[in-house]
């Protein structure tokens, strides 16, 4: 128990970006095929350090076909909050759910070269509790930690929508499910909100037998993938309002609100539009009524290629869609990092005009056609996908693996996990560092990073940067 | 410093400590201004948050003032009393928890916040021991006075009692968080926020330990 805030909770963005940089990273590691445990990699990222670029501890869970995806922390900057009064928490324990076996592992890594479980809770007590499954995105927040899943119950989790639920932050307990009143909500994603105004915007993929055996390209063609982000009233626990991006624009994934809490807009990125294979992002924004709205901001074309040069999937097409699976915003909230998982780029915006966003930077790095090698020489397997921004914006991270099923499906084969890092230039721009390239264990992929100390998608801040 | 001097300077210390207390709001007052980018707001945020806090300090205080009626009884009432908050105290001492109910509340209703805030902590009930001193003081007659006045006098004490703590605590609350937002900036919620609650939890106890003492 501490006496004082953790030295890790910051009251407002802009002083999270002065603290001190990231030594440390935490990157998932997933067995594809459920061969062997997944795990948590603790990468060391201090270039001054003679390990810088690897490895420098693992820890393996006891079970295996977790399927690691996305995690967090028990707590984070939002304990500061003047209402809440959770300040003496400590950012200690990482959060990691496993999307396929909807296990849920609490780790300890309060020394973090010692990493180890603190609590495992298992899929029997999760879908007791809450009747949800495949658990995903975590945040902290007024009432604990939330976390949303992608299944309802049952088998294959289509027994009742998927949401999200309540853990106790000190206990970890499961305090059970979030939403009062769901509305027009039946599929989920990730979420996020800005705590002082007291709103919540989530997101939606698909239903599990849409993705966990791979893509079912007919209900993409159908657009039976997920296209509405929803509005709720945070402490309510109400959805007050849902907003259609338009059937073609399947999976609307990531949710990205400003970090100032005083702006009251964000950011949503959409993997495919099914009539044109565009990747795009919208930008959402609180009117003075408190209503939303949402409109297209950013749109990326696919690229022509051969058949020949394209998995099964993709070869009808011709084209490479950019397939925009994940993006990130800088603490600053004036960059932001679309990745372009097919096209093999990660694009960087300068959203400082959130409704007219300018392309600042790109990097090419791997692709389904390019297949760009590293600076170093290295092959890149897969894409860009899941990015991280360190606290002072001069870093970008990224990793590979999209989803299990869905990489064998788009890059056919085993292409390896990488983590990469990219420095950001004074006025924007993006340059691949040379230097960072992160060997993992045979037969493993590569997911989410979380920074020592907190991100930019992990933190929620109470109060404007002045 | 007289008996009825001492325990009033109580009431006024007892406010001052409420009112530095990051969890009884003053961070939410920054918050406001910060938020509407105006002075103002901050000034509207500390009137709700007194109000709150004033009212849970009356809706404690008032029905011992109706107990006192019952003259005979005081010293029983006062016993009771001190237990009570003890108990609290001891409460407070073993579950370190949050009241989870404070989390639903929305950012726009600082005054409801305020009131369960102030009654979740026992902030009131903090002030009753001392409350009752002061009536304690004001009977030496109390045998002969009519029961009217006599519910009278201890109303008006427990207003007053309401008020100045009250008073004291907007002051220390207001001071500090007018300083952040001017002058000391966010980094000085960073670094001087203290955890109170055992102290806190103590603080009851000693309270009512001394009512204990002092109560014949």
């Amino acid at each position: 128990m501490n006496l004082r805030p953790d030295p890790t909770f910051y009251p407002t963005p802009q002083m999270a970006m002065q603290a001190p940089v990231e030594t440390l990273a935490f990157t998932l590691m997933l067995s594809p095929d459920g061969a062997q445990p997944d795990g948590l990699a603790v990468v060391d990222v201090d270039p001054k350090s003679d390990t810088y670029g690897q490895i420098v501890h693992s820890l393996f869970m006891p079970n295996t076909g977790d399927e690691f995806h996305h995690f967090g922390w028990n707590a984070c900057s939002s304990a500061l909050s003047p209402l809440t009064g959770h300040a003496f928490l400590e950012r200690r324990y990482l959060i990691i759910p496993g999307i396929r076996s909807s296990r849920i592992y609490v780790i300890d890594v309060k020394e973090p070269l010692k990493a180890k479980i603190h609590k495992i809770i298992e899929p029997e007590e999760l879908m007791t509790k809450t009747g949800y499954s495949r658990p995903h995105t975590i945040h902290c927040g007024p009432e604990g930690i939330y976390v949303s899943t992608l299944g309802g119950g049952g088998e294959d989790g289509t027994d009742g929508p998927p949401g999200i639920f309540i853990m106790d932050c000190e206990t970890f307990e499961i305090l059970g499910r979030y939403e009062m009143d769901r509305g027009a909500q039946d599929k989920h994603y990730d979420f996020w909100w800005n705590l002082p105004r007291d709103y919540m915007v989530s997101s939606e993929w698909g239903l599990p037998p849409q993705f966990e055996n791979g893509i079912v390209p007919e209900d993409l063609l159908s657009n039976k993938y997920g296209h509405s982000i929803h509005f709720w009233d945070l402490r309510a626990r109400k959805n007050i309002q849902t907003i259609d991006l338009g059937e073609n624009h399947q999976m609307a994934l990531e949710i990205r609100p400003a970090h100032d809490p005083a702006k009251e807009y964000g950011f949503c990125g959409v993997v495919v539009d099914t009539t044109n294979l565009q990747g795009a992002i919208f930008t959402w924004w609180r009117k003075k009524d408190g209503t939303f709205e949402a409109k297209k901001t950013i749109t990326i074309d696919p690229v022509p290629a051969s058949a020949d040069d394209l998995p099964d999937l993709l070869k009808g097409f011709e084209a490479v869609p950019p397939l925009v699976t994940d993006i990130d915003l800088s603490l600053d909230d004036k960059y932001l990092y679309v990745a372009c998982w097919g096209l093999g780029e990660m694009h960087q915006y300068d959203v400082s005009d959130p409704m007219n966003p300018v392309l600042a930077g790109k990097v090419e790095i791997g692709g389904i056609v390019k297949k760009t090698p590293h600076p170093n020489g290295k092959t890149f397997g897969y894409g860009p996908q899941m990015v991280e921004i360190s606290r002072d914006g001069k870093r970008v991270y990224w990793t590979n693996s999209l989803y299990s099923t869905w990489d064998d499906q788009f890059y056919p084969g085993d292409r390896g996990a990488a983590m990469v890092c990219a420095d950001v230039g004074e006025n924007g721009g993006l340059t691949l560092n040379e230097n960072f390239w992160v060997e993992f264990p045979e037969g493993y992929r590569s997911h989410q990073i979380r920074l020592e100390g907190g991100d930019c998608s992990t933190d929620s801040f109470c109060y404007p940067s002045v | 410093m007289n008996t009825a001097a001492s325990l009033w300077s109580a009431v006024v210390v007892s406010g001052l400590y409420h009112g530095v207390n990051p969890g009884m709001g003053w961070p939410l007052a920054v918050s406001a201004a910060l938020m509407a980018r105006n002075t103002g707001n901050l000034y509207s945020a500390l009137a709700a948050l007194a109000a709150g806090h004033l009212l849970a300090m009356a809706a404690i205080l008032f029905p011992f003032s109706a107990l006192l009626v019952l003259v005979e009884w005081q010293v029983q009432i006062q016993t009771g009393a001190a237990l009570l908050v003890i108990a609290l105290g001891i409460y407070l001492l073993i579950n370190r928890r949050h009241p989870r109910f404070l989390a639903r509340v929305p950012p726009s209703r600082l005054a409801l916040w305020s009131f369960l805030a102030a009654m979740a902590h026992g902030a009131g009930l903090m002030l009753v021991p001392i409350y009752l001193g002061i009536c304690g003081t004001l009977e030496t007659d109390a045998g002969h006075a009519a029961a009217y006045s006599l519910m009278w006098n201890n109303a008006t004490t427990a207003l007053a009692v309401a008020l100045a703590h009250t008073g004291a605590m907007v002051l220390a609350g207001g001071t500090i968080a007018v300083g952040v937002y001017h002058w000391l900036g966010l980094k000085f919620l960073q670094k001087s926020w203290f955890d109170l609650d055992l102290i806190w939890a103590l603080s009851l106890i000693i309270v009512g330990l001394l009512a204990l003492l002092t109560a014949h």
